[in-house]
């Protein structure tokens, strides 16, 4: 346990201080959240309609910024032929980088999620549940692009063809927690979106690490 | 009694096959596309929809072929995975592009013929989008295959793709059913048999048959296509040793 302790350590403490981290994260998701008053006009009532449905798309494009880092800068070191030949199996350490990667990135995402869903003119009322479908989706978002990550090891232009292959997988998770949101704002009952975000995030926690490891295993060969 | 994919398994006896199955199958859908296409112009017009819906005809196979296809896909990519065998990898690789063009004929025709029926050419509505994200995986598939050089490595990855791809395409199906609906639902295996008239049933149903063997004189040809390809290649890689 103690070498699972280690290692998720080592992939938060990467994932923080290379590849960009938390404030790069937050930089792009604060900037993107301003060029839409400047894009789509200032008026409160515009903005507040959009505000948590863009809070919640920024999030999921945040989370593809340092994705291409996560198996690849392992890939080329050779930490990753280490790390198949640690005593944990390969699953479990590729679910442990996915998690490592979302302490790094997608938890201070999801602090800032409710501050920008507000400073677009959301209602306060809504922030908690912001904040908390944002944890989860930002979970089910980090397992779900880890296989595109791990898939497009070795490729070329590997970051951007990882977006192409991971953002079909965003539709299920987008739609929940935009649904529950939007339900939530017009005083509808919101529970079944976020319940079926919840069950997103549980699946791709537990059957994402076997693409992963099937797909680092193959990249290895 | 010796199945068909194992039958088939064999690179000499599937080349033999398909040799006179791909034309069979080709001939087969010209004939079958005439008749349905005849039948389809003539049947009279939708009391509803006039004319607009001999679109129809082109419309609702290429939905079906979309996700045939990617059926196919998985099957053959599993097949694929399993056994690592390298002709369903190419069944897999050849099986991708066609079932990006069925699924690009459905959007396409659909959007034709959303116009004159809904005053709109696309509508975020739940099937129209789920056709949608279907396409976007065949998109993925195929940059994957072309952005790994190795072909064994583009082979395994590739096949990991199409079978997360398939697990998530009901989610996917079932998700912007949830999120919206607009397109008509479900007519021809509706409880209690089809609810359309026969005299469009009838060349719906050649059309469907046409598009299958379309798709299977195709997909022959393109896998007999890929055999030739790597038979080449490593003609080339003997040559170049010697």
């Amino acid at each position: 346990m103690s070498l699972a302790w280690e290692l998720l350590k080592r992939e938060t403490a990467l994932s923080w201080g290379r590849g960009g981290g938390p404030l790069v994260s937050a930089g792009f998701y604060l900037g993107v959240a301003t060029l839409l008053p400047l894009a789509a006009g200032p008026e409160p009532a515009r903005l507040a309609a959009v505000a948590p449905g863009v809070a919640w798309m920024t999030l999921a494009l945040a989370t593809l910024l340092g994705l291409d880092r996560l198996f690849e800068r392992d890939y080329e070191d050779g930490a990753l032929d280490l790390l198949t030949l640690s005593p944990l199996p390969l699953e479990f350490v590729c679910a442990l980088k996915c998690l490592g990667q979302w302490l790094a990135t997608g938890l201070p995402l999801a602090l800032a999620a409710p501050i920008t869903e507000i400073a677009l003119g959301g209602s306060p009322t809504l922030a908690p549940l912001v904040l908390v479908s944002a944890l989860v989706g930002g979970l089910a978002f980090a397992f779900a692009s880890g296989i595109g990550a791990a898939l497009s090891l070795g490729a070329r232009r590997g970051g951007l063809l990882t977006a192409v292959i991971v953002l079909p997988l965003f539709t299920p998770p987008v739609i929940f927690g935009g649904g529950a949101l939007d339900a939530f704002a017009s005083g509808l009952p919101w529970s079944a979106g976020f319940v079926l975000l919840c069950a997103y995030a549980a699946a791709a926690i537990a059957l994402g690490p076997l693409a992963m490891a099937a797909a680092c295993r193959n990249a290895l060969s | 009694m010796i199945s068909a994919p194992a039958f088939l398994s064999n690179p000499e006896r599937f080349m033999a096959f398909s040799r006179w199955a791909a034309p069979l199958f080709g001939g087969l859908a010209v004939l079958l596309a005439i008749t349905g296409l005849w039948l389809g112009f003539t049947a009279p017009e939708d009391y509803q929809q006039g004319d607009t819906v001999r679109i129809m005809f082109i419309h609702v196979p290429a939905a079906w072929l979309s996700m045939f296809a990617y059926f196919c896909l998985g099957i053959a990519s599993f097949l694929s995975l399993v056994f690592r065998h390298a002709l369903a990898d190419a069944a897999a690789k050849s099986a991708a592009p066609l079932g990006a063009g069925f699924t690009a004929l459905a959007l396409v025709t659909g959007s034709l013929w959303g116009r004159p029926m809904w005053g709109t050419w696309w509508v975020w509505d739940a099937r129209l989008t789920s056709v949608l994200v279907l396409f976007l995986f065949y998109l993925a598939y195929m940059a994957l295959r072309s952005a790994l050089d190795d072909e064994t490595k583009a082979a395994r990855a590739c096949a990991i793709l199409a079978l997360v791809g398939l697990v998530n395409l009901p989610v996917v199906h079932w998700s912007v059913n949830w999120w919206n609906s607009l397109h008509q639902g479900v007519t021809v295996f509706a409880k209690g048999g089809p609810k359309m008239a026969p005299v469009f049933l009838v060349p719906l149903l050649l059309m469907v048959l046409a598009y299958m063997a379309a798709f299977g004189a195709l997909w022959l040809v393109r896998i007999r296509g890929e055999v030739w390809r790597r038979r080449a290649d490593a003609a080339l890689s003997r040559l170049a040793r010697t």
